[in-house]
């Protein structure tokens, strides 16, 4: 067993100290960040500036309505539209809305000098709409200024949902769905991206260690299963150093950058479904529950995972010849994220519930489903069928390992594979 | 006690992979304290032995027993296996390779360093410590894997083709550092195609051919039993200079050439009742310089063995 530790130690000490891992772990926060909060940025920065726009209004009913937005600023002028095309070239361009605008919207122009913008043109759009709705309002159903009296009703609801069992009508369902299915996705990702990427490294490593023919000068001192054992061992430290590192600099991150992303957001209107969302984190107990299922399901999704990369590295003598043998590792790993964004969308859909039973969905969907609250004797069942799978699998990774890591040359079929496992 | 002698007893072991069997029946046995040869072609079975003798590979049948007893897990630090196909990790640094491998094999992080720091300075290489093993050539590499096989100082060493690769300077150090290992009580089981350094340094052989046991003892007797029988030729002429002696009477080692007219030739000759007949046919056929009698080297004894043909055939049925 000591073996397996020395192992273990090597894996991690050498990962952690590559250049690659360093560099890796402190730009993907910057990069997710970054990304978080590119819409935002986008929002406050993209926009051009107010543009001056001159309106010929032969209607009489919309130019003195139009209001100036941050887009663009009107101004209303009593020149014929060819006058005003000859005379205004320094300004964003002329707006030109037809006598029968109220009848035919179509016949409203706007000529521009020089280029325009998606956005600004959807802002004009939006006013000339509201000054012919208000208008039209008024005429035919006698109401005036409807929108301010629209924002002196308006309603905003918080669904308080509770578990209809008393004893857990505080705890369980206290959050809100929504948080639940934005918390249920992340989580799940964050098991997928853990399945996928670090067994995948370790399948990396066993074929560099067959190829540079390393194994041989390990196998008479160690046993293949503590040394499969050691190198995925050592792996998932990796895994768990570089996932500790993200989730503190994210949090840190995010601590200083949350209250001005949060005053944009606010200042757009969705402040209070935000704060609800948030407040459910807040909770304490739930929060613990849901790290621990995490841990076991990453751990025992990544031993799964794992053994069978391991087979598959043994098993090769090249990146290229895994390719084909690991596509099939692949297929459940891509239908766990697929049904992901069902499960998030309905955690309680019969496909949801399914594949969180399978052990080799079951990580990445369960993960989906509990922060939407499932009871435990499911969740414990579902984990409990993936150690039984992941047990298994190890047992039988470990007898390919065994054999293939001595085998050269010819890339073998998944018969002589299965020949393999009775040596 | 026989099992007192004998450090290592193969004992009927058969091993049979899919297309092919590659040992059959094999037994032997490795006195305490020897350098033992392992000799064969290539094929033959050699690696897979030592493949069972290190449990790496389990046999079909038959055991192997060390000490006395079938193999134990703690064992496993009383032998140094050097693989034929090794390698070491490219981006460690040499240093930090040899003390994970000393570690694996039960050292303490200390008396590996310690330990390694004398190996270093005996072969020279103490400059190469913080290297990496990219760094380094085939050759140095070898010596890097040769510290760790046997810096654990284990009971057993067991080489497979440790001269591959080296080159002649360097052999003759590790034929040196094999006999001095011996010397401290170590046994020292390698296999090779190299016959003369089976001369220099092998107390017994074992000869293994398409996955039988062949020939085993110790080179001295090997070689003293195949000896009273070999001959050599020198003769001047293109004829052949048996071409008048029946088949039976004896069979060919090896031709060679001295000069475009000058010829050799060893030959056996299992009667020696049929001598004089021979030299008359030889001396009939081509211009005799000279015929004597030879100790065959272990070279010659493996290519009789080994070609196949009627000479081995006859030779195993002896």
């Amino acid at each position: 067993m000591s073996q397996t530790f020395i192992i273990m130690g090597r894996e991690y000490s050498e990962r952690v100290r590559k250049k690659s891992f360093i560099i890796t772990t402190l730009l993907m926060p910057l990069i997710v960040i970054a990304l978080m909060a590119a819409p935002t940025l986008i929002m406050l920065y993209a926009g051009g500036g107010t543009r001056s726009v001159v309106v010929v209004d032969d209607s009489g009913v919309v130019g003195d309505n139009l209001r100036d937005c941050d887009e663009a600023a009107f101004t209303v002028v009593p020149h014929s539209l060819e006058t005003a095309r000859k005379e205004y070239t320094d300004t964003f361009g002329i707006l030109y809305i037809g006598a029968d605008a109220v009848e035919n919207p179509n016949n409203i122009r706007l000529y521009v000098n020089g280029n325009s913008g998606a956005g600004v043109e959807m802002a004009i759009t939006k006013q000339i709409e509201e000054a012919l709705e208000a208008y039209k309002l008024d005429t035919q159903y006698g109401i005036r200024d409807l929108k301010s009296k629209l924002d002196s009703v308006k309603t905003s609801v918080a669904l308080d949902v509770r578990d209809n069992d008393p004893s857990k009508e505080e705890s369980a369902r206290s959050s809100s769905s929504i948080a639940a299915a934005g918390m249920g996705f992340v989580l799940g990702m964050i098991l997928y991206m853990f399945l996928l990427v670090y067994g995948a490294m370790v399948m990396q490593s066993i074929i560099e260690e067959k190829s540079t023919r390393i194994l041989e000068m390990m196998i008479s001192t160690v046993r293949p299963f503590e040394l499969m054992l050691g190198k995925i061992a050592g792996i998932a430290c990796v895994a768990a150093t570089q996932i500790l590192i993200w989730g503190v600099l994210v949090v840190g991150a995010s601590t200083m950058l949350l209250p001005s992303l949060g005053g944009a957001a606010a200042a757009a209107g969705d402040g209070e479904g935000v704060m609800q969302a948030l407040s459910s984190f807040a909770d304490t107990g739930y929060m613990v529950s849901i790290f621990v299922w995490m841990l076991l399901f990453a751990v025992g999704g990544y031993l799964l995972y794992s053994s069978m990369f391991a087979a598959v590295g043994a098993s090769v003598d090249s990146a290229q010849d895994a390719q084909q043998l690991q596509s099939i590792i692949m297929v459940p790993i891509i239908v766990s994220i697929l049904v992901l964004m069902a499960a998030v969308n309905d955690p309680s859909s019969g496909i949801a519930v399914w594949c969180s039973y399978i052990p080799f969905t079951s990580p990445v969907v369960m993960m989906a489903r509990i922060p939407s609250g499932v009871p435990v004797w499911e969740i414990a069942v579902s984990f409990a069928i993936l150690c039984i799978t992941f047990t298994f699998m190890v047992w039988l990774a470990a007898r390919i390992y065994r054999v293939g890591i001595l085998m050269h040359g010819k890339k073998p079929s998944l018969k002589e594979m299965w020949r393999w496992l009775r040596y | 006690m026989v099992n007192d002698m004998n450090i290592l007893r193969v004992e009927n072991v058969s091993k049979s992979f899919v297309a092919h069997k590659a040992l059959d029946n094999v037994s032997l046995e490795v006195p305490r304290g020897s350098v033992y040869g392992l000799l064969g072609p290539n094929g033959a079975g050699k690696t897979t032995l030592l493949r069972i003798i290190n449990r790496i590979t389990a046999p079909d049948t038959g055991r192997v027993l060390f000490d006395g007893h079938e193999m134990l897990p703690s064992d496993v630090f009383k032998i140094g296996y050097l693989p034929e196909e090794r390698g070491l990790y490219r981006k460690m640094k040499v240093g930090e390779q040899a003390i994970f491998f000393a570690r694996l094999r039960g050292l303490s992080r200390a008396e590996a360093v310690q330990r390694l720091k004398t190996w270093f300075r005996r072969f020279g290489i103490e400059s190469w410590w913080n290297r990496k093993v990219e760094d380094l050539s085939k050759g140095m590499a070898q010596k890097v894997q040769f510290i760790v096989t046997v810096l654990h100082e284990p009971q057993l060493l067991i080489f497979d083709e440790p001269f591959s690769g080296f080159d002649p300077v360097n052999a003759d150090l590790l034929k040196s550092e094999i006999l001095s290992l011996r010397d401290k009580g170590a046994t020292v089981i390698f296999s090779t195609h190299n016959m003369s350094s089976v001369e220099q340094i092998c107390d017994h052989i074992t000869l293994i051919d398409r996955s039988h046991n062949v020939l085993s003892g110790s080179v001295d007797e090997v070689r003293r039993r195949h000896g009273d029988n070999h001959f050599r030729i020198e003769y001047i002429g293109d004829g052949d200079p048996l071409g008048r002696v029946p088949l039976s009477l004896c069979t060919v080692i090896e031709r060679g050439s001295l000069s475009p007219e000058r010829h050799t030739m060893k030959i056996r000759i299992p009667d020696k009742r049929d001598i004089k007949t021979i030299i008359a046919a030889v001396n009939e056929a081509v211009e005799l310089r000279s015929f004597e009698e030879t100790i065959p080297a272990m070279n010659d004894i493996f290519l009789l063995y080994t070609r196949g043909g009627a000479g081995s055939e006859m030779l195993r049925t002896e």
